[in-house]
């Protein structure tokens, strides 16, 4: 007589057989016959740019791993919710104690400025304001406030 | 290469009737690449619903031409897009073919004279297997033309030599 793991054997059996008749299947109709253009990479019918492995800016590490922290605390949050009447005082207080434990780690990432993004400084370009009209050099301001230009302008 | 695959001579009953099955098998399941180009591409949706049901002739449209056995080339193919179908069309896995919907695809349609940006056939890039006429075709056409290719599938070899 099967156990309980034997019928999950079984689908596991099935499964693997299936997967091999796919394959062996595939071989044995598929035409085979490559060329670059058919191999290239799918970009919605553009010319593939690039390699699919670009680097990445290591500044997401730091916050990768947060998140992973604050993630995990979430998913132990759900049960721990759903079981909360029957633990009573003492599971609120054991919850408590591990959220404290997570917030102080928290502060300290945010005091550390882990949670900052630095960015380069933006540079700033500067022109020279002045401009050239009719052989005389005159600063934007003085244009600006010159009659002519304003004429016609109420 | 595959095992089967351009690898007989003709005449053998058990290759004859392995093709049968094979073309068979590839006929009900004639897998679409999910794109249109104009107003053909309305009257293919139409072919979709539920009205014309194009599903119960196996066309089941997919987004990517891996897994893709037929192109709908449905509409207006502007020279722009010219080289995307080609490119589209090389990616498709083999055995693989066209339906050349509307006039536009067939031969320019309105835009034969005048149309600077369009290409005067979609065949002058790819080889069409089926064209409906129609400008644009009724979803009827539309299933009519997927019946000529089962027709065509239905009569072809895929492990016979080829000359």
């Amino acid at each position: 007589m099967l156990t309980e793991f034997g019928k999950a054997l079984i689908f596991l059996i099935i499964g693997a057989i299936f997967v091999a008749l796919g394959l062996v299947g595939a071989w044995v109709f598929r035409p085979h016959r490559p060329y670059p253009e058919k191999n290239a990479t799918y970009e919605c019918g553009e010319e593939p740019v690039g390699s699919a492995w670009i680097r990445l800016n290591v500044r997401f590490y730091v916050t990768a791993l947060i998140f992973l922290i604050f993630d995990v605390e979430v998913a132990f949050l759900f049960p721990w919710a759903l079981v909360y009447r029957q633990f009573g005082l003492m599971g609120f207080l054991e919850m408590a104690v591990f959220l404290i434990i997570l917030i102080v780690g928290y502060a300290y990432v945010w005091v550390k400025g882990d949670l900052n993004w630095d960015k380069p400084k933006p540079q700033i370009p500067v022109f020279d304001r002045t401009i050239v009209t009719a052989g005389r050099m005159r600063s934007v301001s003085t244009i600006l406030d010159d009659d002519d230009v304003n004429e016609g302008v109420e | 290469m595959g095992l089967l695959d351009q690898r007989f001579e003709n005449g053998n009953v058990f290759i004859t009737s392995l093709d049968g099955l094979l073309n068979w098998a590839r006929l009900s399941s004639l897998w679409q690449m999910q794109f249109g180009l104009a107003c053909c591409a309305i009257e293919m949706m139409a072919a979709s619903a539920s009205n014309f049901d194009i599903m119960r002739f196996g066309v089941i449209p997919r987004a990517t031409p891996r897994q893709v056995d037929v192109m709908f080339v449905a509409g207006t193919v502007t020279i722009k897009m010219a080289s995307r179908i080609k490119r589209l069309y090389d990616q498709m896995s083999e055995p693989r073919y066209v339906i050349s919907m509307g006039s536009c695809a067939n031969c320019g349609g309105p835009y034969w004279e005048h149309g600077y940006h369009v290409l005067k056939g979609v065949d002058r890039v790819i080889p069409v297997d089926v064209y409906i006429p129609g400008c644009p075709p009724r979803p009827e056409a539309l299933l009519e033309g997927i019946m000529k290719l089962q027709e065509k599938v239905r009569k072809e070899s895929m492990i016979r030599k080829r000359a």
